[in-house]
């Protein structure tokens, strides 16, 4: 009894601080696999089922509606890549030019609840296709969160609404950096380190600054949805809603940043008015 | 005195699988935090029942598989589940002899010692202090012990684990 007491309490304390606990709880989860499997099993073959039914005529309504969606998309990518080189261009005259360009990698959610209390999820990616700690996963919408712990063949998530979990961020109009940290609520995340007179507006929309190194500068993270000025505070309440659809996701992309991140100088801010 | 064989190690191993499949079951966001401790129940119940089999040991193993699954503070579980199956080895000739109800209350004082002890790690990590929904599993956990106590109970006598 004493000593399983103490293993507990000695594990927690390691897995806390030092992280060095990865290893076994890799190894663990290697064994304990198998009941993800099974208990994921009901919704995907829920889906395999939905899939196998489905009719000629939707299916080809799905292609039909595919095929157009693709072509506008192919359109607006080369207006794309005609501002991806005339930015660069201007950012040569600034001297900071950088190669925009990510690699994307798409995973599926395996569908398992986590601890309630934490906002995780788990892929079905891991290290051997190549996922490694700290990369950023994004829905189709907007950033959903970063990659905290890979095994071979599944890696886990954690969300950008996690109460431990920080972004380095700027708002889109007018390039003004700060942090977006979780509140532990899937609609909600807190900018706590802005002052009462700070040019923020309901409706602004927060994109991914880069700073930091772990996510790709440029994504769309949420939108702001208040903005509380106490004059008795230091610091404004602004509260920002996630653009990723956190509850509902079932396809996540992973993204690497082909380049490391470069310091921007603070000519940025002219630039991303101009977007 | 005569060593009685073991048997039915497998129904054992099966509930215990069954109870972590449950765990991590995808539920609805709402129901989420009411999800009762499965785990916690089917181990309460072998612990009484078969004491000379599942004690601290198993518990503890238990509770390190479940914080592999769900993905918490390793050791966070393990240290729940070790203490509960400690004090139903130390009680189970007296938890026996109750009737049900009173059973029940006792498993929800167990369970609730769990969810104190969660509670308690969180804050130690600095984890925000859950809703109010939080308190609710123990209640669940009690109603649901009249079911689980007496189907694993014909369970462990058709198979006739001992």
């Amino acid at each position: 009894m004493a000593a399983a007491v103490l293993a507990s309490l000695l594990m927690m304390v390691v897995d806390h601080r030092e992280n060095h606990l990865e290893t076994v709880r890799s190894a663990l989860s290697i064994i304990v696999a198998p009941l993800h499997q099974i208990a994921s099993l009901p919704t995907s073959s829920g889906e395999w089922l939905s899939d196998s039914f489905r009719s000629r005529q939707h299916l080809l309504d799905d292609n039909k509606q595919l095929h157009e969606q693709n072509l506008k998309l192919k359109g607006q990518q080369q207006k794309f890549k005609a501002l991806e080189v005339e930015n660069m261009r201007l950012r040569d005259l600034l001297d900071s030019s950088f190669k925009i360009g990510d690699q994307i990698l798409i995973a599926e959610l395996i569908a398992i609840d986590l601890d309630p209390y934490k906002q995780q999820v788990i892929i079905n990616r891991g290290g051997n296709s190549g996922v490694f700690e700290g990369q950023a996963v994004l829905d189709a919408d907007a950033v959903l969160g970063q990659v905290v712990h890979v095994d071979p063949f599944s890696a886990t998530v954690l969300m950008i609404t996690d109460p431990s979990h920080a972004l380095p961020v700027e708002v889109n109009r007018n390039g003004l950096r700060t942090i977006a940290m979780g509140t532990g609520r899937t609609n909600e995340l807190e900018l706590p380190h802005l002052p009462n007179n700070a040019d923020i507006q309901v409706g602004d929309l927060l994109i991914t600054s880069g700073l930091g190194g772990h996510f790709p500068p440029g994504y769309p993270v949420a939108e702001i949805t208040q903005v509380i000025n106490n004059p008795g505070q230091p610091f404004a309440r602004i509260l920002a809603k996630p653009s990723a659809n956190l509850k509902r996701t079932h396809e996540v992309l992973l993204v690497r940043a082909l380049t490391s991140p470069t310091q921007e100088p603070s000519a940025s801010s002219v630039e991303q008015t101009a977007q | 005195m005569t060593i009685t064989p073991h048997r039915g190690g497998f129904i054992i191993i099966a509930t215990f699988i069954l109870a972590l499949i449950l765990t991590i079951l995808p539920l609805p966001e709402w129901a989420r935090p009411f999800r009762p401790a499965w785990h916690s129940l089917v181990l309460i119940y072998w612990c009484m029942a078969t004491p000379q089999r599942v004690g601290v040991g198993v518990g503890w193993l238990l509770g390190l598989i479940v914080d592999v699954i769900t993905n918490t503070l390793l050791g966070q579980h393990a240290l729940e589940l070790a203490v509960t199956a400690f004090i139903v080895a130390k009680l189970h000739r007296r938890m026996r002899v109750f009737p049900l109800w009173q059973q029940a209350i006792g498993v929800f004082l167990l369970l609730m010692l769990e969810e104190i002890f969660s509670i308690i790690v969180m804050g130690a990590i600095h984890r925000p202090t859950p809703a109010l929904s939080y308190w609710a599993t123990p209640f669940i956990g009690m109603l649901l012990w009249l079911w689980i106590s007496i189907i694993l109970r014909d369970l462990r006598q058709r198979f006739k684990v001992n």
